[in-house]
């Protein structure tokens, strides 16, 4: 039990997603202009990352292996998750509106988000049980949250403050992430 | 061939995926902590993208419409597949030092987009040369942000020593530096576009799908919200 909470800190803190292993940056960078919009898509990347890659473990240990295919993981993935945001994205629409309502938007997006793949290959190639592949893609996608949530913070902030107009828009977000990458190293002394 | 030659000028130049589009940047900031892994997976992008792109544009009549994306995918998928077991037998220092990275070429918006846009709508030789292009646009852009950080952050160029290893800014290698540096190379360019009188780059995202959707959508909000203040007033 204890291993697994290590997994979902270290996944969730540490090694920071967006801050430390630069998956998923298309989203952080585009999608953090405000706290609302970057607090929805930080619950679909929750939701989707935790799914798939209970499922991804799931084909990797019930079909993958056991037909000897494993060099098709990466195809196998891709199609899946591809497949689940289109299925999730129905079953919502028809069981809970008002959840689709509050996560439709951003179901589509994620499928090209590196970090849902970037999980499902992780967790296989550490060799990672079910369990730990979920706790692992729960933990990971939290940390996505919390970047995006207060990257989207700062720049509410700072948006319409005075500075050179050659660092607007996209050079102080990356400045932003830097400042933000340095202070979640301060994690790696936790464990 | 002149048209091969443009696909060329337009891919390393006039639309470079890192530079101009700022495509990609997942791969942009993780590999480049040196200018040998920033090169290597510019190479290897760039393999996967002329073969994608030469296999689709043959298939560019057979493949409906309707399943045009998964069948993409599935083509890219196949090759950074092939491309994986090169390296793995061939340049297995490369491999490890790209590690997840390679896999994730699948997911990388410059292989989509340049399938959707351009080589689902033309000819098997002029989208090879886009491939190449676009491919060697990109590892320009992955290689010169590379040497720099390799320079500044450990002091050599490709494992040649240039800067003792006192005067190193070790941060610039690791993370944090990944950020700074490409934030620097974008103001560089913002002030040369300002002082040529042009606006400064726009924020864009990936495959200008999952960033544009949603900010247009912010656009319309605000756009209403202040059509409800024009009301009020």
């Amino acid at each position: 039990m204890k291993e697994v909470l290590i997994i979902g800190i270290t996944a969730a803190l540490v090694n920071n997603v967006v801050l430390s292993q630069f998956l998923g940056l298309c989203p952080f960078l585009g999608v953090s202009k405000k706290v609302k919009t970057a607090g929805g898509m930080g619950a679909a990347v929750i939701f989707v990352i935790t799914l798939s890659s209970l499922l991804t473990g799931l084909i990797y240990k019930f079909i993958l292996v056991p037909t000897d295919m494993t060099y098709l993981n990466t195809i196998v993935f891709i199609l899946v998750i591809a497949a689940l945001v289109q299925f999730v994205e129905m079953v919502l629409k028809k069981i809970s509106p008002s959840l689709y309502e509050a996560l439709g938007v951003y179901l589509p997006l994620i499928t090209t988000n590196c970090a849902v793949l970037g999980v499902a290959l992780l967790n296989v190639q550490n060799s990672y049980g079910i369990l730990e592949g979920v706790v692992n893609g729960l933990g990971t996608s939290v940390g996505f949250t919390v970047a995006i949530v207060i990257m989207a913070g700062i720049r509410e902030k700072t948006e319409y403050n005075d500075y050179s107009p050659a660092l607007k828009g996209m050079p102080m977000v990356l400045i932003t992430a830097g400042l933000m990458a340095i202070a979640f190293s301060g994690f790696s002394g936790l464990l | 061939m002149n048209r091969c030659v443009e696909r060329l000028y337009n891919g390393i130049i006039k639309e470079n995926p890192t530079f101009v589009l700022m495509l990609g940047m997942c791969p942009t900031l993780a590999v480049t902590s040196s200018l040998v892994n920033g090169f290597g997976m510019g190479m290897t992008t760039m393999v996967v993208l002329t073969a994608s792109n030469a296999i689709i544009a043959l298939l560019r009549n057979i493949i409906p419409d309707k399943v045009r994306m998964p069948a993409f995918i599935v083509i890219v998928a196949s090759f950074v597949t092939i491309v994986q077991f090169m390296l793995q037998a061939y340049l297995p220092s490369l491999n490890s030092a790209l590690g997840i990275y390679i896999p994730l070429i699948v997911v990388n918006c410059i292989i989509l987009g340049r399938a959707e846009a351009y080589a689902s709508k033309n000819p098997v030789l002029p989208s090879v040369f886009d491939g190449i292009g676009m491919g060697l646009g990109f590892t320009l852009g992955l290689s010169c942000l590379g040497l720099v950080r390799e320079l500044i952050g450990s002091g050599t160029v490709a494992s040649f020593r240039l800067i003792p290893e006192d005067y190193c800014i070790k941060i610039i290698g690791l993370a944090p530096g990944a950020f700074f540096v490409l934030a620097g190379l974008v103001a560089i360019q913002n002030k040369i576009r300002i002082s040529h009188g042009k606006k400064p780059k726009e924020m864009k995202c990936c495959s200008d799908c999952s960033g544009c959707s949603l900010e247009c959508g912010e656009r319309k909000e605000e756009a209403k919200n202040l059509d409800l203040v024009k009301e009020e007033a």
